[in-house]
């Protein structure tokens, strides 16, 4: 399989992981370690930079896995720039993933301040990788102002519906100049199967895996079903064909003198 | 805008009541096969014709928090920082006319009672004071904020109700949420509780939640004094307010607060008193009407009901609480507000939480995304 790469950074793995709703450090820690992913979103709200030895930072200290801080929790672009400073200076890491969803009913991303917020961390050299609606535009407003990616939901953050978003992801990934990661909503493997084989670059994932009866199972799952995906994508998945293909009626004409 | 009191006013309690009382089988079923649940549904929840389902209540209650809130329970502290109080409210144990020693932590002894709370472990704070304008004002909690911010990563306050400039001005020193509790939204027995003093005005508190959600605050507590009136009815108008206040204040959180009428100092309330089972029901009928809700239980609870009620909806939970100003190390033997009935400490609590498969969190926001200058 091809290595994903954003920003200066590359991946083998295709499946990126939310760190939330775990019931315990160590259950996430297997999870991710089950899963082969190289990339963790960790909530910069939720890391402890007092005490010396965050547990969830201690959790994830392996070789293989980068940082991945998110600015969950803000409610917009001023609030988004202040936690990805604090994000850089505590992890010594250009990544961030922009979160600005000031509904905390849906969380729902707003996308003007994550335009605001993207053209500023741009310009102050992060690596950004914006979690937005499923808007074809703003994806390449984005890329106008400076992102390394975009993040496109499936469905509402949490909702475990899968990709009801598909026909704009379609436009999404068709135009896209960077990677695009298909975020929020994944609630099976099939879904992310589903995602990677249409040709996104990337899935996120979370609560499927975290609130799942066996998480680090349905981590390995979730491992499968997106190398599944993306091995099908490269390979060319063959057209699916709706009925039989009659012989040539409206370009007959064009064979009669031959 | 129309404001919640004009939303308020075209109820009649008693009309509410009877609703409530009227709800069937037949409501309860089609309210738990809806996809999304309106605020009739909510009545047929907290019914008594809901009673036979509670156990259906509580497993979906349960898994809809896990799907939001995951396999996680915040903790918070409060700290009391005074007993004084100009109201006299028939319930509680600060009012005006008990005499007791009457307290209000300096600056040095708030430090003192932070060092103590910190050791636990705790990062989200909730300081609570009475209602003395001339002494415990917004200068003052400016003054106790400065002190705390360094040492918090969140602070919540529940103090008298203040004015909307006051709120903007608190939030931008550092406050993330505040509570403030209706007591009971039945106006004529508002005025019996509540006899005298600033508190006595039913209305400017009703607006209050108003107040606080044009002023920004990231989040707001609500709640009924569980015990004063009848608590269906009670709590149906506490959901009303939560739902008008989220389609109106869209970018703020909320969170729901339990409090029932315990022992205190001079207090003889019984006529109205929750059990638990119905407690049960209605924290879960809030969960299954509100779904990103979030659902705080304090140490006025038994350690039997904690135990049990954290997997039922609930998102956040006191632990180690001292109810007094100074009660964690200044002056441990003042008067408490109301009386802990579950004394465990926040270790304990935490391994609690752990014992049943979830993760304690201390600290789930950055005093940085809301300041003006990063790492002050």
């Amino acid at each position: 399989m091809q290595k994903l790469t954003i920003g200066n950074c590359q991946f083998n793995s295709r499946l990126f992981l939310g760190t939330g709703k775990f019931g315990s450090p160590q259950r996430m820690e297997e999870a991710v370690l089950a899963s082969g992913t190289e990339l963790v979103t960790v909530a910069m709200k939720r890391i402890d930079f007092e005490t010396e030895t965050d547990s969830l930072l201690a959790h994830l200290h392996h070789p293989h896995i980068n940082l991945l801080p998110n600015t969950s929790g803000v409610r917009n672009a001023k609030e988004a720039v202040f936690a990805a400073q604090l994000a850089r200076e505590a992890l010594e890491t250009n990544l961030v993933k922009l979160e600005i969803h000031p509904d905390p009913k849906y969380l729902l991303p707003d996308p003007i301040e994550t335009l605001k917020a993207t053209e500023e961390l741009a310009k102050l050299g992060f690596i950004v990788l914006p979690y937005i609606h499923a808007d074809p535009v703003l994806c390449k407003r984005l890329e106008e102002a400076g992102t390394a990616a975009v993040m496109p939901l499936g469905s509402p953050i949490g909702s475990n519906k899968g990709l009801k978003t598909f026909d704009f992801l379609e436009i999404i990934i068709e135009q896209s100049n960077v990677p695009v990661i298909i975020d929020a909503g994944i609630g099976a493997p099939s879904h992310a199967a589903k995602a990677m084989e249409m040709g996104a670059d990337a899935v996120l994932v979370n609560t499927a895996i975290a609130v799942a009866g066996n998480p680090v199972q349905m981590a390995s799952a979730f491992k499968l079903a997106v190398e599944a995906g993306r091995m099908a994508y490269e390979a060319k998945l063959s057209k699916a064909i709706k009925g039989a293909i009659a012989s040539s009626p409206l370009t007959e004409f064009l064979y009669d003198d031959l | 805008m129309m404001t919640f009191k004009e939303h308020f006013d075209r109820y009649n309690w008693d009309e509410v009541a009877s609703s409530i009382l009227l709800k069937t089988e037949a409501d309860v079923e089609a309210a738990l096969a809806a996809p999304r649940r309106t605020l009739e549904d909510f009545k047929a929840l907290i019914s008594p014709a809901a009673e036979p389902y509670l156990e259906r209540m509580a497993q979906i209650s349960h898994q809809t928090t896990q799907k939001r809130f995951g396999n996680t329970i915040q903790l918070f502290a409060p700290m009391y920082l005074s007993n004084e109080c100009n109201n006299i409210c028939t319930y509680c144990g600060f009012s005006f006319n008990n005499k007791i020693k009457r307290k209000t932590l300096s600056a040095a002894e708030i430090l003192q009672e932070i060092n103590e709370i910190k050791k636990h472990g705790f990062q989200h704070i909730l300081l609570v004071t009475g209602e003395a304008n001339h002494t415990v004002h917004v200068d003052y909690f400016l003054k106790a904020i400065d002190i705390i911010k360094p040492h918090f990563a969140n602070i919540s306050i529940e103090v008298q109700p203040l004015e909307q400039d006051e709120y903007k001005t608190l939030h931008e020193a550092g406050v993330y949420s505040v509570l403030v509790y209706q007591e009971t939204y039945h106006k004529e027995a508002y005025r019996n509780y509540h006899l005298k003093g600033k508190k006595s005005n039913f209305y400017y508190r009703l607006e209050t939640p108003d107040r606080i959600g044009r002023a920004g605050m990231h989040k707001i507590g609500l709640g009924v004094l569980l015990g004063l009136e009848d608590w269906r009815t009670d709590s149906f108008f506490c959901a009303l307010h939560l739902d008008y206040l989220q389609k109106r204040y869209w970018q703020t959180k909320y969170s729901i607060s339990f409090p029932r009428i315990r022992p205190a100092e001079g207090v003889d309330i019984t006529d109205h008193l929750i059990k638990d089972r119905e407690l049960v029901q209605l924290i879960c009928a809030y969960r299954l009407l509100n779904e990103d809700v979030e659902i705080s239980i304090s140490t006025r609870e038994t350690e039997k009901f904690r135990n049990h009620i954290l997997k039922l909806g609930t998102t956040t939970i006191s632990a180690g609480s001292k109810t007094n100003p100074g009660g964690y190390s200044v002056d441990p033997d003042t008067l408490e507000q109301f009386e802990i009935s579950d004394e465990r400490s926040a270790a304990e609590m935490a391994t609690i939480i752990e014992k049943q498969g979830y993760e304690p969190i201390w600290k789930d926001w950055d005093k940085n995304f809301q300041s003006n200058k990063l790492f002050s």
